[in-house]
């Protein structure tokens, strides 16, 4: 069980995901843009962050270098999710310090599996 | 049998045959009708009415019944019978009535009089007998314990929206 | 775990749908040539969230028209590709396109395929035209065509960089995973590690020499270090390499002794070989990895639950109109407790405060009142908000140059009204782009400059919201209306009718001057009807125009359908409400004042026109107090464009009525639009001036047809 950030724009995915992974017994915390998952960073502590990368104010992969920035976020998994299957906007997410990466569409069950994979 | 007798056996329904229906009686003039006891919603006080324009002079008008507008009927109006003045123990039945739409219609009364149990083999159908009430809205007729007659009211026919004008 | 994500689909539906809507306005507002990062990142991002959403949710066909637009929106925002007008134009085709599809699957009817096809090739023309072919959706490749390098296990060097625990990557997570695939066994090489003082506590300077054993594929070995492949060495040798396929082992093992043993061929395969092989198997998990979500996902979308209307049946909410409720109801709280306490042990020096306690219980239901009349209260942009696709849409097809502009779009009304004046302002600004305003030729001759100005106002006035639409346009023609009211009949030849009247006759029933159907205005189906289906509202709609300068369309509407603003009158002896909105004003009269005209009954002199006088005891057949016309009130009314004087006894006070139906336990009754409960419980019935003008004109209506009697 652990403390989850999902930041993503859409509500629909926000909910879906929330959903998924409080069945599994986490708790979740979600954002709807990087701005507003920073600030929530801030004030509580979390055991993996999962977000997209377009979203409008901050998009996700500032939001993952001003995670990395923080103390408390140097070493938490932080896993983005992008649609593009390219191999360079992987590379962004790494230069920002992602991770790792969530290829959407994704489905429930393999959501959980990477998270799984992540946090054992 | 007053208000609060009637409105509490309201309350208190429950089916003693497998086959009897309860029916509510009131009379007008020196008859007696009865109409089911399902169809009553309440039984009230005559209570001061609203008049509407260019109605059916039956149609006393409306009244305020816990904040919706309920049409009420003076039934001996309806009937063509020599009206009576409303007094304090004038009664007002307020009846559920079913058709296209289900709606809430008062009818004014002489008085209530007792529930009684029948069963529908006693029901017998309304010959033409020149009874003062057209017998369109009699669905039959009851001989009960007492030896007197009562002619159950076909809510739905008496009431609907065309009957009302 | 299975979890049925079908429950989202509303939530994804109406944040599609709105983000349609965004689309749409920032392709509207898009500055050909000089266009708006913001507004294209917008745009974007828009189209973004509706593909990922209908890729996650399983409406494939919409996650696939999606992907088009938005692989030219992130041509369009990396600068790759120039903002046209055509451009702009097709993606709003698109916008419109993709409103269809999703509807059709929310409501689950058909497509338009035919023309879902047709706009899909013109984007995907539009795109090949100006910039490389971007890389198709991914193929879904066949596992077994591709050698699978097996093994009967591997040997792996793995080294971590030192950094990579700061890409929150743990590389104990990676020896969990192998040591799920099989068997583990690991040896640590800590000579790497500095004494403890110069131990840098956040690097990483372990590295570890694994050998899992088991018949597993290379890919998913791979596959566990994917994320980190950049943050470390990494060397995976295979134990043994078979080429062959399992088959012909099994068949060695369950051979009888005496048959030919079929020997496998072992190769081994030398390190370089390996790295090639783990290329390919590096662009094949790539390739994999997409094509088996694909796979997984393309089953036919779940069962959804009937999904309701986009005209929907909630409403959303702020939290502060949620939160002033709940205020008011602990207010309420407070106000019955200190009436019932009063009321526990009431002395009559206690009055002063009962009544005190009685007007804040007053001040608290009325304020409930408002708070949650506020609740179905929304901004009226909802409704104004399809007017900058249609302003120009239309002047375009019709050549014309307008410019919109809108103010007031956050004042509120009632969201039933919102939706039912919807169409009568369509209606009312397609009259004004396709009859009032002009084209660019014509306006330079007037003088005027080319672009004409279309503005729609809303704005609250007393208990009502005010919209008005203002063009700059020819205004009405005077004597092209005047000419056809003749034509009709509607009006005499020789009746002098000022401006205002003949503008006015454009209500009237079947009047239409256009000279031929356009589609755009559509057959005069006309001004009667939106007047009509505004008087329905409870409210009411005027113009005033003028010849060369334009005209200004006000409608008028009470701020909620249920309660309403209304003035007392009594009539013989009953009490009558007359709604507010409809009294233009009272006058005590003199009967010198009063003409008689045959045939149209008493008329009496306002100002510049006669206005008949409805004798209320009269139509309702009543006993009046007063019959002199000179002992009552006449109160100027107006409904369905005409105005009339209602001939009362006497004008109470004005209070806010809550409407309650007369017909849902009775009937419509000619010249009655409902009821409403005074305060002292009884029932008061609110007049309709329309239906009383009716009755007036054919008293043969109020007759009751009274053929069912009883004996």
């Amino acid at each position: 069980m652990a403390k989850i950030l999902a930041v993503d724009d859409s509500a629909s995915m926000r909910q879906m995901v929330a959903f998924t992974l409080k069945a599994a017994g986490h708790i979740v915390t979600d954002a709807a843009d990087g701005q507003q998952a920073l600030n929530i960073a801030k004030t509580q502590s979390f055991d993996l962050v999962l977000t997209d990368v377009n979203m409008p104010i901050m998009d996700g992969l500032t939001l993952t270098k001003e995670l990395r920035a923080l103390p408390a976020y140097r070493f938490t998994p932080i896993l983005v999710l992008t649609t593009e299957a390219g191999v360079d906007k992987k590379q962004a997410g790494r230069a920002a310090g992602a991770t790792g990466w969530l290829v959407k569409p994704f489905n429930p069950d393999q959501l959980l599996a990477t998270i799984k994979k992540v946090l054992g | 049998m007053n208000e609060h007798q009637v409105n509490e056996a309201l309350d208190s329904i429950t089916s003693i045959d497998d086959n009897s229906e309860q029916y509510l009686t009131f009379l007008l003039g020196d008859e007696e009708y009865g109409v089911e006891i399902l169809r009553v919603q309440e039984i009230k006080g005559w209570d001061q009415v609203t008049s509407i324009p260019n109605s059916p002079h039956y149609l006393c008008g409306v009244l305020n019944l816990r904040g919706t507008i309920v049409p009420i009927v003076d039934l001996r109006l309806r009937f063509d019978m020599p009206p009576k003045e409303y007094t304090p123990t004038t009664v007002v039945v307020v009846l559920k009535v079913e058709g296209v739409t289900n709606r809430t219609v008062g009818i004014v009364v002489d008085g209530v009089s007792d529930t009684h149990n029948v069963i529908p083999e006693d029901i017998k159908p309304t010959p033409d007998f020149g009874a003062s009430v057209s017998t369109a809205f009699i669905s039959g007729l009851v001989t009960l314990e007492d030896d007197t007659m009562m002619m159950i009211l076909n809510v739905d026919r008496l009431l609907s929206v065309e009957a009302l004008g | 775990m299975s979890i049925d994500i079908s429950q989202f689909h509303d939530v994804f539906f109406e944040e599609s749908f709105e983000g349609l809507d965004a689309m749409e306005s920032g392709l509207l507002n898009l500055d050909v040539g000089a266009a708006d990062i913001d507004a294209i990142n917008t745009i974007f991002r828009a189209a973004h969230s509706i593909k990922g959403g209908a890729g996650t949710f399983g409406f494939m066909a919409v996650s696939e028209f999606t992907h088009v637009m938005e692989t030219m929106l992130d041509e369009t925002r990396n600068g790759e590709r120039e903002v046209t007008a055509e451009l702009t134009n097709l993606f709003l085709e698109s916008v419109d396109v993709l409103r269809e599809m999703l509807t059709a699957v929310q409501q689950k009817t058909d497509t338009d395929d035919v023309r879902i096809e047709n706009v899909r090739n013109k984007l995907e023309a539009m795109m090949a035209g100006e910039s490389v072919a971007v890389k198709a959706e991914p193929v879904a490749v066949e596992a077994e065509s591709v050698e699978e390098l097996k093994s009967q296990g591997w040997k792996i060097q793995f080294t971590p960089h030192a950094h990579l625990l700061q890409t929150g990557n743990d590389p104990v997570r990676m020896l969990r995973e192998l040591s799920s695939l099989g068997e583990l066994s690991t040896e640590i090489n800590d000579g790497k590690l500095p004494p403890f003082s110069d131990l840098e506590p956040e690097d990483s300077y372990l590295s570890w020499d694994l050998t899992l054993l088991g018949d597993i594929p290379e890919k998913d070995v791979v596959e566990i270090f994917e994320w980190v492949d950049e943050d470390c060495d990494l060397v995976i040798e295979p134990l043994a390499v078979k080429r062959t396929t399992q088959v012909e082992e099994n068949v060695v093992e369950l051979d009888k002794p005496e048959a030919p043993v079929t020997a496998t061929v072992v190769e081994d395969v030398t390190p370089a070989e390996l790295a090639t092989a783990s290329e390919q198997t590096d662009a094949v998990v790539e390739e994999l990895g997409p094509a088996m979500v694909a796979a997984a996902i393309d089953k036919p979308a779940p069962k959804a639950k009937v999904a309701s209307a986009p005209a929907a049946s909630s409403i959303r909410v702020g939290t502060d109109k949620v939160d002033s409720l709940i205020n008011l109801v602990g207010e309420l709280v407070i106000t019955q407790s200190m009436l019932s306490q009063i009321g526990d042990n009431f002395t009559p020096n206690m009055l002063p405060k009962l009544i005190d306690g009685l007007a804040q219980l007053e001040r608290n239901s009325r304020e409930m009142q408002e708070a949650i009349m506020r609740i179905r209260m929304l901004p009226i942009s909802f409704a104004f908000n399809r007017f900058p696709r249609l302003v120009h849409d239309m002047t375009d097809k019709m050549g014309k140059k307008v410019e919109l502009k809108l103010t007031g779009e956050q004042t509120e009304l009632d969201k039933t009204v919102m939706e039912k004046i919807g169409d009568p302002l369509v209606h009312l600004v397609r009259n004004s782009l396709d009859h009032g305003l002009e084209t660019p030729e014509v306006r330079l001759a007037a003088g005027k400059g080319e672009t004409g100005l279309l503005q729609l106002k809303a704005f609250h006035q007393g208990g009502n919201i005010v919209i008005e639409i203002h063009d700059d346009g020819a205004g009405l023609n005077e004597d092209k209306i005047l000419a056809k009211a003749i034509e009709k009949g509607l009006v005499d030849v020789n009746d002098e009718l000022s401006p205002e009247k003949i503008h006015d006759l454009i209500f009237l029933p079947g009047f239409s001057t256009a000279d031929q159907v356009t589609d755009v205005s559509g057959r005069g189906v006309g001004m009667d009807v939106v007047r009509k289906n505004i008087t329905s509202l409870g409210g009411s709609v005027e113009v005033v125009s003028k010849r060369g300068q334009g005209s200004v369309f006000t409608i008028r509407l009470p701020l909620t359908l249920a309660i309403m603003d209304g003035q007392t009158i009594r009539v013989a002896n009953e009490n009558y409400i007359i709604p507010l909105i409809s009294i233009i004003e009272t006058l005590e009269v003199n009967s010198s004042d009063i003409k008689q005209v045959s045939g149209k009954g008493e008329l009496y002199p306002l100002r510049d026109e006669y206005v008949p006088i409805i004798r209320m005891y009269d139509v309702f057949n009543l006993n009046p107090e007063a019959t002199d016309l000179e002992e009552g009130l006449l109160v100027i009314v107006e409904g369905d464009g005409q105005k009339v004087g209602l001939f009362i006894d006497d004008l109470l006070g004005q209070q806010q009525v809550v409407i309650k139906s007369l017909e849902t336990n009775y009937r419509k009754v000619l010249g009655v639009s409902g009821a409403t409960i005074l305060g002292d419980g009884t029932v008061a019935l609110i007049l309709d001036v329309p239906g009383l003008i009716a009755l007036y004109r054919e008293p043969s209506l109020a007759l009751v047809v009274n053929n069912d009697r009883a004996a």
